[in-house]
């Protein structure tokens, strides 16, 4: 029997006034964002912000200490959270693939988790789409593969059940910078492609503003800003903004913010090693 | 007929198909009646072998069956074994059953002590001690001769005078027993300046060579003689009258009358000069002790005419020790088998026993570390004390062994078992449960396949240490390559030794490899250790 898919009434991803303490910081003070169908909207922030514990209540990986999160127009907390899950595809920096099992076997593994018919088709579908040609890679184990296409793979695996959400967590954070181009040109171009509603937690604004309508400057547990690139770029709402833009080389020269600088963010380009858990406090 | 083959035969029915080896080595340990075998056992020493094995020929030849179970682990287990039924009559001394057994203060004469230990060990186990066989085996203090004439020594009194400077080399048995060495500390004063526990077969050879200046012996020890010692005289008549005896449990005196009969013939026939005489040939000059006891109940006309086998000439402990292996190439490979099915079939057990424990355990991680270390704590105990523990209950032979091994290779396995399938690598847990994936799901097709290498430690760590640990079955009678260890130990014979520590070694050796081709075959490919 097929999961069905949550319904879509309502907004695609919705959060209110959401509040998430692990033991007594709060990580997520008072956040409300809510995307339509459709669209791509970046998180960005410094290590510890939230992003990532933002992004695991659409899937009740975290669940929340107040506010309501909803998918679908569905609160998330009157859906059984094995099978939200398998409705939304998802993506982490270090891809998390199954390193015994075979690429297909990898990207397959919604369709069947999901008991889809012909979920071998689906997954050399989603691999094609990524650019790995099945016929190629598909009997190929993990270790087979560079870090670029191991992320490829995790891609076509959250994919390959057709959702209408991805969430994708950093896919790029351990990727060197060539790679990392290419990847980010391939995820900008499927997402509008398939026209499916994606949310993307990524440490570096240059990104979240080439792949993203709109990019959610997340701070201590509070939003900065949340506005489509353009405006974001022309009137950052905050000397951090305007920090975080100028670091990044997206700030035109001379306008130099005087404020202080944004800690702990490497500049843009290089990944900083390894992110501190959501629960650090801001 | 060799010496290792008669310990075994009676236990091990020889080569034959894997099945019905299988079938006969988890048959359970028969009780006596009319058509059953009498079970003779012994302690893990020449004498107590060469005793018990005059009671079995004495017995074979008043036309009995009998089984032979030698070289059990201690006095406790030996009597234990006794008590539950588990043997039917072993040769043990009157003194050890007074102090050892009873737990009483070590007086009293001969006679006493006879009457002592007979009243005691009827009314309480059923037990009875038949009537002595002649001799007294007391632990006799040596010092070497020039010691001796240096310092003038000539009792035991006189070593107290001088014992702060010597260093002493003691059995185990002898440290901890109130009739040994903290009885003599009392009772003379006697304070060595260091003590070391040495076992019986490097005992004298530590004294003569001067490592130790003082040891306990037994007075009808063979090969006290063959060095240049002098036992002092225990002038304060400190040590009980250690009469030797066969002690019978309560079955046989109960339903088997010709055997209790046969036995008491044997009744004040040897003296200690005697006893050391017989002792000598087997533990100094190395002869069968089937046919040092076979000569001994001839001479002495309790068995008529020429022996029923026929004997080959006295084996003199020469030749090489690869020869020596060659000629036993059919017993050791005998042993060898049973002791791989020991090692088998406590080893699969485990394993399916800990291998889905540790799975549930994951589940239920508050309780996991505490019934783990819980199982850890059978490690600690010492093997020789774990089967001792296990008598009461299982009785002697191979259920037991099977038992204590199966605890010894639980915790290896369960450990690793467990720790393989929590430390699973994070990320890929974590994005299988963000794809939906229920935690049987991901016990089943990531934590299980990803922690095979780490289980297969487990159960390879347990394999090696199994194979070593089953040597010790043979204190408690279960066979295999221990029994030449026990053996060849009792008997100071390092050849015999050795024929069942080399293969248990090799066996040790193959085990592990073979474990580890089936390591690499169970492993899911893409989890090989990248090299």
């Amino acid at each position: 029997m097929r999961d069905p898919a949550p319904p879509t009434r309502g907004p695609a991803l919705s959060a209110k006034d959401v509040v998430k303490r692990f033991g007594s910081v709060p990580v997520l003070n008072r956040v409300t964002l809510s995307l339509e169908r459709g669209d791509i909207v970046a998180l960005v922030g410094e290590s510890g912000a939230g992003k990532t514990t933002l992004l695991r209540l659409f899937n009740r990986m975290v669940t929340a200490d107040e506010g309501e999160v909803s998918v679908g127009g569905q609160p998330v907390q009157s859906m059984n959270p094995v099978k939200l899950r398998r409705s939304i595809g998802y993506v982490q920096q270090e891809g998390g693939l199954i390193p015994h099992w075979t690429v297909l076997r990898n990207a397959a593994l919604v369709p069947r988790l999901r008991n889809m018919a012909s979920p071998d088709n689906l997954a050399s579908m989603a691999l094609q789409l990524v650019g790995l040609p099945p016929d190629e890679f598909g009997s190929r184990r993990p270790r087979e593969l560079s870090g670029g296409q191991r992320q490829r793979v995790a891609l076509a695996r959250a994919l390959a059940a057709e959702p209408e959400i991805i969430l994708l967590d950093e896919p790029f954070r351990a990727l060197d910078a060539i790679t990392r181009a290419e990847l980010v040109e391939t995820v900008q171009a499927l997402l509008r492609e398939i026209g499916i509603t994606a949310l993307l937690v990524t440490h570096d604004i240059r990104t979240a503003l080439e792949i993203a309508d709109r990019v959610a400057v997340l701070r201590g547990g509070k939003f900065e800003q949340i506005a489509p690139a353009a405006e974001l770029r022309s009137s950052p709402a905050s000397d951090y903004v305007r920090q975080l833009l100028y670091r990044a080389g997206e700030a035109p020269a001379g306008e130099a913010p005087a404020g202080e600088a944004p800690a702990g963010e490497a500049p843009a380009g290089e990944a900083p090693a390894g992110e501190a858990p959501a629960g650090e406090a801001p | 007929m060799t010496r290792l083959r008669r310990f075994t035969r009676a236990r091990w029915a020889g080569p034959s198909t894997l099945w019905v080896a299988l079938a006969l080595f988890l048959c359970p340990v028969p009780t006596v009646a009319q058509s059953e075998p009498i079970t003779v056992g012994s302690k893990p020493f020449g004498e107590s072998f060469l005793l018990a094995e005059i009671f079995a020929q004495l017995l074979e030849n008043r036309g009995l069956s009998v089984e032979r179970r030698f070289g059990l682990g201690a006095t406790a287990i030996a009597f234990q074994a006794l008590r539950t039924g588990a043997i039917d009559v072993y040769p043990e001394y009157t003194g050890t059953g007074l102090v050892a057994l009873l737990n009483q203060s070590p007086e009293g004469s001969a006679g006493d002590v006879f009457r002592i230990v007979s009243r005691e060990f009827r009314e309480r186990w059923g037990a009875h001690w038949l009537p002595p066989l002649g001799f007294e085996n007391t632990y006799a203090i040596a010092v070497r001769t020039e010691s001796a004439e240096a310092d003038g020594l000539r009792t035991l009194s006189d070593l107290a005078r001088v014992a702060d400077r010597y260093i002493g080399g003691f059995s185990p048995d002898f440290i901890g027993r109130s009739d040994g060495l903290p009885g003599l500390q009392s009772a003379y004063g006697i304070r060595v300046r260091e003590q070391r526990s040495l076992l019986p077969a490097v005992k004298y050879e530590a004294l003569n060579s001067g490592e130790v200046d003082v040891v306990d012996g037994y007075s009808t020890d063979g090969r006290i003689e063959r060095y240049d010692f002098v036992v002092l005289e225990d002038d304060l008549g400190f040590f009980p009258p250690y009469q030797a005896s066969p002690l019978v449990g309560r079955r046989l005196w109960d339903s088997r009358p010709d055997a209790v009969r046969a036995l008491s013939e044997l009744a004040g026939l040897f003296d200690e000069e005697a006893m050391r005489a017989l002792n000598r040939r087997v533990e100094v000059d190395g002869q069968e002790i089937e046919v040092v006891a076979r000569e001994a109940l001839t001479e002495l006309g309790l068995v008529a005419g020429p022996a029923f086998r026929v004997v080959k000439a006295n084996e003199v402990r020469s030749g090489s020790l690869g020869a020596y292996l060659l000629a036993r190439r059919a017993e050791i490979l005998d042993l060898t088998v049973r002791h791989i099915l020991l090692v088998m079939v406590s080893l699969v057990g485990a394993t399916l026993v800990a291998i889905p424990l540790g799975l549930l355990l994951e589940r239920s991680r508050r309780g996991a570390e505490v019934i783990i270390r819980g199982i850890g704590l059978f490690q600690t105990i010492p093997s020789i004390a774990l089967l001792a523990f296990m008598i009461p209950i299982l009785g002697i032979g191979v259920v037991p062994a099977l038992v204590a091994l199966f605890l010894y290779s639980l915790f290896p396995i369960l450990r690793n078992t467990y720790t393989g399938i929590c430390d699973a690598d994070l990320a890929t847990v974590d994005s299988a449960r963000s794809l939906g994936m229920t935690d049987g799901q991901i016990l089943k097709y990531i934590r299980f396949p990803l922690a095979i290498p780490v289980i297969m430690a487990g159960v390879r760590t347990a394999a090696v240490i199994t194979v070593g640990t089953a040597t010790l079955a043979a204190f408690i009678g279960a066979g295999g390559l221990g029994d030449p260890i026990v053996a060849g130990l009792a008997l100071s014979d390092s050849r015999m030794i050795l024929s069942g520590a080399i293969p248990a070694a090799v066996l040790a050796f193959l085990v592990d490899g073979a474990l580890g081709i089936l390591q690499r075959i169970v492993t899911p490919s893409g989890l090989e250790i990248a090299g």
